[in-house]
C-alpha cells in the first residue's frame, strides 16, 4: 500500500514537470500546427540560466527562476520571428521536422561550448532541499514545489484560455484560423504571444524539474521525444488533455521504473503506442 | 522523375531503368577507383558510410515514395545487425548467410514495425514510431544475452568471402564486398520503385483515400513496402556487423534515426539518388568536421539544417537535380 | 432497349446517418439499375454528398442497408466497393499529384487488372496495359497531355482526368459529384461530351446543381431536402412538383432562367 502510495506521489511529481513544460507544446501545436522537436530545447536553455543565476551569480531562487524565464523568451524571440514565422501553418512535415531538429542540435552544441558536458545543478532554497516527512514515507520538498507550480500552471492557463480575451482569440484561431483572421484577429502577434507563454511555461518547467531531469547538453535530444509524446497523447490544443496525458505518462514512467527497472524505458513507450492506436488524436481529440 | 511512364519507349529506345542501373554501375566502379586508388587507409570510413547509406535508402522507400514520416528506422537497421552478430557467433559464418539472415531480420522487425507505425499518419505516426524505436533500443539494452547490453555484442568473425577473401583489418575485402552489396541492391531498388508497386506506393504518398478510391487497400501496401524497407535496412545492418565486428546500442538509438533522417532530407527524398548522396555527403562531412568534437558537429550540422530549411527545402539534391514532390503534414485522419 | 429487364446494381434500404444529435441523411430508400441516368439534386445543405460517401463507404451509416448487386456492403472498405464496381469522382478533383497523367490512369488499370502488385516488373509498360490507358485517355481527348504532370493541366482537364480514372475502372455503378463544377464554361463541354460517351449499361448518379445538365442528363431524379428523399421521378414532374418547389423556395426558379450566352 505504501509502495502504491509512494508510486503515486512520484507519478505525481514527475507528471506535473511534464505538464509544465508540455502544456506549451501542446497550445503551440494546436495554434499554428507546428511539431517543434526544439521545445525540450527551449526548456533546458531555462535550467542553463537558472544554473548560473544561482551558482555563478549567487541569486536568490525566485530572482533566478524569474531571470531564467524572461531570459529564455528574450533569447527566442528573435529565433520565433526569424524562423518560426515560416513554418507556421503552412509548412511540411519534413521541413518541420528538419527545422526544428537542427535547432535542437544548435541550442546542443552552443551549451556544450559554454557550459560543458557535464549536468548543471539547480540549488533549491534550503526550505526547499531536504526531505519533507508526510507520513509513510519522506519525500524531497521540492516536490511540493512542483506540484504546487503545476495546479497554478492549469488554473492560470484555464484562466487565461476562458476568461481573457487573448485566450478566447487563440481558441478561436485553434478552432478556425481563417475565420479568426476574416473577424480582425491580428495572427502574427498572437502566434507570438503564443510563442512566447510556451517558451516561458517551458523554461519554468526545465527549472522546477531539474531534480528529476537533469540539466546537461543533451537534455534536449533525450526529451524531445517525450514531451511530443505528451502532446500527441494528450490532444494538441487540449489544457485538459495534457494534464492527463501527463498524469498517465507520468505513472507510466514511475510505474516502469519501480516494478521493471532494467527494462528502462520500454513499458513506457509501449503504454504511449497502446494509448496512441486507441486515441490516435489525443485523449480528449485534437483541435482542428 | 516525375513519373514511371516516359515518352518513347518503344522496344528500340533505351528505357529509362536501363540508364538508372548503368548508372549505378558506373558509380560502383568510380568509387572503387577512388576507395581503392586514393584512400586504401580510410576503407573502413568508406565501408561504414556504405552500410548507413543503406539505412537511410531504406528510410527513403517509406519516406520518400509512401510519405510515412518515422524517427524509429533505426529499429529495423539495428535489430539485423544483433541477429548478424548472435546468427556469426553461433556459427553461421559465411558472410552470404549472413547477409540472408540480416535480410530477413530487418524484414520481419519491418513488418511489426510497419503494422504499428502505418496504422495512422501525421503526428500519431510520427509519434508511434518514436516509441517504437525507443522500445526496441530499451529491449536491446535489457537482453543482454543477445546484444551485450551497453558493452556491445562483439567477437563477431566472419569467415572468408567465398573462402578467398579475408574480411581484415585493412579493409579491402569489407569494401569491395559492401560495395558489390550496395550496387546491387541498388539497382533492384531501381527496378522496383518503377514498378506497378511502386508508382501505387508514390500515389498512396500523393493520396491515400484517392489511392482507395482506385480499389486500393492502402493498409497492406504500406506494411508490404515496409517489409522491402526492413529488408534493405537489414542489408545494412548486416554489413555493419559483418565489417566491423561490433555491434553497438548506437545502432537502435534515436540519434542514429534522427541522423538518417538527416541524411535523407538534406540529400532529398523520393528519388534513391537523393538518399545515396546525402548519406555519403553527410558522413564524409561528419567525418572531416566531427572530428574535432561531437559538440562542434552538431552546432554546425543544426546550422546547416536550418539554413538548408530557408533555402534548399527540397535537399540539396534536387538543387543539383529537380526533386520530386513532399509531403504536406496532413491533418490527422 | 425497349423491353430489356435491366438489372439491379444498387440498392439503398432505409439508410440514416446521424452526427450526434443531428439527423444528416434521413431514411433514404432507392434503386439504381443498368442504364440508368439519374440526377441528385436538392438545395443547398441537404445532405447530397453525405449521401454519396455512405454510398461509398468514406461514412458508415448509422442504420440501413447499402447492397451492390446484392451484396450486402454496408460495412464493407472504400476499396472493396471500387473493386466491386462502385465507382466515384469528387467534387474537388482529387488526383496524385506529383503523378504525371498516364500514371494517374494506369494505376486504376493496372489495379484492375491484379498487377498493382508487381515488385520487378515493368508491368506499366505491358502493351496491353498500355494501349488500355493509351485509349482511355483518348476518349476523354487528353492523349496529347498523357505525360504532363498533374499541375500544369487546366482545371477542366483536370477533371476529365477525374473521369478517365473512373473509366479505367471498369464502373458498375459510377457516382458523379458535380463534374462540372468549378469548370470554365468553354471548356464543360468536354467533361459533358466525356460523360455522354460512357458505357451504355451501366449506372450513373450525378449531383449537380445545374438544373440544364440534370435536364440534359437525366431520364430520372432523385430530390433531397434535409437529408430526406422528398421526391423521385421523371425531370419534369420533378419541376412541377409542389414539395420540390418549396424545398428550393426562390432558388430552383432562378435555375430555369434561360442560361445566358
Amino acid at each position: 500500500m505504501t509502495t502504491l502510495l509512494s508510486i503515486a506521489i512520484d507519478a505525481l511529481a514527475f507528471g506535473m514537470v511534464l505538464f509544465i513544460i508540455s502544456v506549451g507544446l501542446s497550445v503551440m501545436m494546436g495554434l499554428v500546427r507546428v511539431v517543434n522537436l526544439a521545445h525540450g530545447a527551449f526548456a533546458m536553455i531555462g535550467g542553463y540560466i537558472a544554473s548560473t543565476m544561482l551558482v555563478d551569480a549567487g541569486a536568490g531562487f525566485a530572482l533566478s527562476l524569474l531571470v531564467a524565464v524572461l531570459g529564455t523568451i528574450a533569447i527566442l524571440m528573435p529565433v520565433e520571428y526569424l524562423l518560426y514565422r515560416r513554418i507556421y501553418r503552412n509548412a511540411d512535415a519534413f521541413t518541420q521536422i528538419l527545422m526544428t531538429i537542427g535547432l535542437t542540435f544548435l541550442i546542443i552544441g552552443i551549451a556544450n561550448t559554454a557550459f560543458g558536458p557535464t549536468s548543471k545543478p539547480i540549488p533549491l532554497p534550503s526550505a526547499l532541499s531536504g526531505p519533507l516527512d508526510i507520513g509513510f514515507r519522506s519525500v524531497p520538498a521540492h516536490y511540493l514545489l512542483v506540484i504546487g507550480c503545476g495546479a497554478l500552471t492549469a488554473l492560470a492557463l484555464w484562466f487565461i484560455l476562458e476568461k481573457t480575451q487573448f485566450g478566447t482569440r487563440i481558441r478561436a484561431s485553434v478552432d478556425n484560423a481563417a475565420m479568426a483572421e476574416a473577424l480582425g484577429i491580428r495572427t502574427e502577434i498572437l502566434y507570438a504571444a503564443a510563442f512566447a507563454l510556451a517558451v516561458g511555461l517551458a523554461a519554468l518547467g526545465g527549472v522546477l524539474g531539474a531534480q528529476l531531469l537533469p540539466i546537461e547538453p543533451y537534455y534536449a535530444l533525450r526529451y524531445m521525444v517525450v514531451f511530443l509524446v505528451v502532446v500527441s497523447v494528450g490532444g494538441a490544443g487540449s489544457i485538459l488533455g495534457a494534464i492527463a496525458a501527463s498524469l498517465i505518462l507520468g505513472l507510466a514512467s514511475t510505474l516502469g521504473k519501480y516494478l521493471a527497472p532494467e527494462y528502462g524505458d520500454f513499458f513506457f513507450y509501449l503504454t504511449v503506442i497502446i494509448v496512441v492506436f486507441i486515441f490516435p488524436h489525443g485523449l480528449l481529440g485534437a483541435k482542428e | 522523375m516525375s513519373g514511371a511512364i516516359k515518352k518513347g519507349k518503344s522496344p528500340s529506345g533505351t528505357p529509362d531503368w536501363i540508364k538508372g542501373e548503368a548508372a549505378a554501375l558506373a558509380l560502383m566502379a568510380a568509387s572503387a577507383v577512388v576507395g581503392y586508388g586514393f584512400f586504401p587507409d580510410d576503407l573502413g570510413l568508406l565501408t561504414r558510410i556504405i552500410a548507413i547509406a543503406c539505412l537511410v535508402l531504406s528510410l527513403d522507400l517509406v519516406m520518400g515514395y509512401c510519405g510515412v514520416i518515422t524517427l524509429g528506422q533505426a529499429a529495423l537497421y539495428g535489430t539485423s545487425a544483433y541477429a548478424v552478430g548472435n546468427a556469426c557467433i553461433a556459427g553461421v559464418t559465411d558472410p552470404i548467410a549472413l547477409l540472408a539472415v540480416g535480410i530477413v531480420a530487418g524484414a520481419l522487425t519491418g513488418v511489426v514495425s510497419g503494422v504499428l507505425i502505418t496504422r495512422f499518419s501525421g503526428l500519431p505516426q510520427l509519434v508511434i514510431s518514436i516509441a517504437f524505436g525507443q522500445l526496441v533500443a530499451a529491449l536491446a539494452n535489457k537482453l543482454s544475452a543477445f546484444t551485450g547490453g551497453s558493452d556491445g555484442l562483439s567477437g563477431i568473425a566472419p569467415s572468408a568471402l567465398f573462402g578467398v577473401f579475408d574480411f581484415d583489418l585493412v579493409g579491402n575485402t569489407s569494401f569491395g564486398f559492401s560495395l558489390a552489396v550496395l550496387t546491387i541492391v541498388m539497382m533492384l531498388l531501381l527496378r522496383f520503385v518503377r514498378s506497378p508497386f511502386g508508382l501505387m506506393c508514390r500515389g498512396i504518398r500523393d493520396d491515400a483515400l484517392r489511392a482507395r478510391m482506385i480499389g486500393t487497400s492502402v493498409y497492406p501496401r504500406l506494411i508490404a513496402m515496409y517489409a522491402v524497407s526492413g529488408a534493405v535496412a537489414g542489408v545494412g545492418g548486416a554489413l555493419s556487423a559483418i565489417n566491423v565486428g561490433v555491434v553497438g546500442l548506437d545502432s537502435v538509438s534515436f540519434e542514429l534515426s534522427a541522423e538518417a533522417l538527416v541524411m535523407l532530407v538534406v540529400g532529398g527524398a523520393g528519388s534513391l539518388w537523393g538518399a545515396l548522396f546525402g548519406a555519403v555527403l553527410f558522413q564524409i562531412f561528419q567525418h572531416i568536421v566531427g572530428a574535432a568534437s561531437p559538440f562542434q558537429w552538431m552546432t554546425i550540422v543544426g546550422l546547416v539544417l536550418v539554413a538548408i530549411t530557408l533555402f534548399a527545402p527540397k535537399g540539396i539534391y534536387s538543387v543539383v537535380r529537380r526533386g520530386v514532390g513532399i509531403r504536406r503534414w496532413q491533418a490527422p485522419s | 432497349m425497349a423491353g430489356a429487364v435491366m438489372t439491379e446494381l444498387l440498392r439503398l434500404a432505409n439508410v440514416q446517418m446521424a452526427f450526434g444529435g443531428l439527423r444528416v441523411t434521413q431514411d433514404v430508400s432507392f434503386t439504381l439499375s443498368g442504364g440508368d441516368r439519374v440526377g441528385l439534386i436538392g438545395p443547398n445543405g441537404a445532405g447530397k454528398t453525405t449521401l454519396v460517401n455512405l454510398v461509398t463507404g468514406d461514412i458508415r451509416p448509422s442504420a440501413g442497408r447499402i447492397l451492390l448487386e446484392g451484396e450486402d456492403i454496408t460495412h464493407s472498405s472504400i476499396a472493396h466497393r471500387v473493386r466491386h464496381g462502385l465507382v466515384r469522382t469528387f467534387q474537388i478533383t482529387r488526383l496524385f499529384r506529383t503523378l504525371t497523367v498516364a500514371d494517374n490512369v494506369a494505376l486504376p488499370v493496372l489495379q484492375r487488372r491484379g498487377l498493382a502488385g508487381r515488385f520487378l516488373s515493368s508491368a506499366t509498360e505491358r502493351p496491353e496495359v498500355r494501349a488500355e490507358w493509351m485509349e482511355i485517355l483518348s476518349v476523354v481527348g487528353l492523349e496529347k497531355r498523357a505525360y504532363d504532370p498533374i499541375d500544369v493541366l487546366a482545371y477542366g482537364e483536370q477533371r476529365l482526368v477525374e473521369i478517365a480514372i473512373a473509366l479505367a475502372l471498369k464502373p458498375k455503378v459510377l457516382l458523379l459529384d458535380e463534374p462540372a463544377a468549378g469548370v470554365p464554361h468553354e471548356e464543360a463541354h468536354r467533361v459533358l461530351d466525356a460523360i455522354a460517351a460512357l458505357p451504355r449499361d451501366i449506372a450513373i448518379l450525378m449531383i449537380e446543381h445545374d438544373i440544364d445538365l440534370v435536364f440534359r442528363f437525366a431520364n430520372r431524379v432523385l430530390v433531397l431536402a434535409n437529408g430526406a428523399l422528398i421526391f423521385e421521378g421523371s425531370p419534369r414532374d420533378a419541376a412541377l412538383d409542389d414539395r420540390v418547389r418549396s424545398a428550393y423556395l426562390g432558388s430552383y426558379a432562378d435555375a430555369r432562367r434561360p442560361a445566358q450566352g
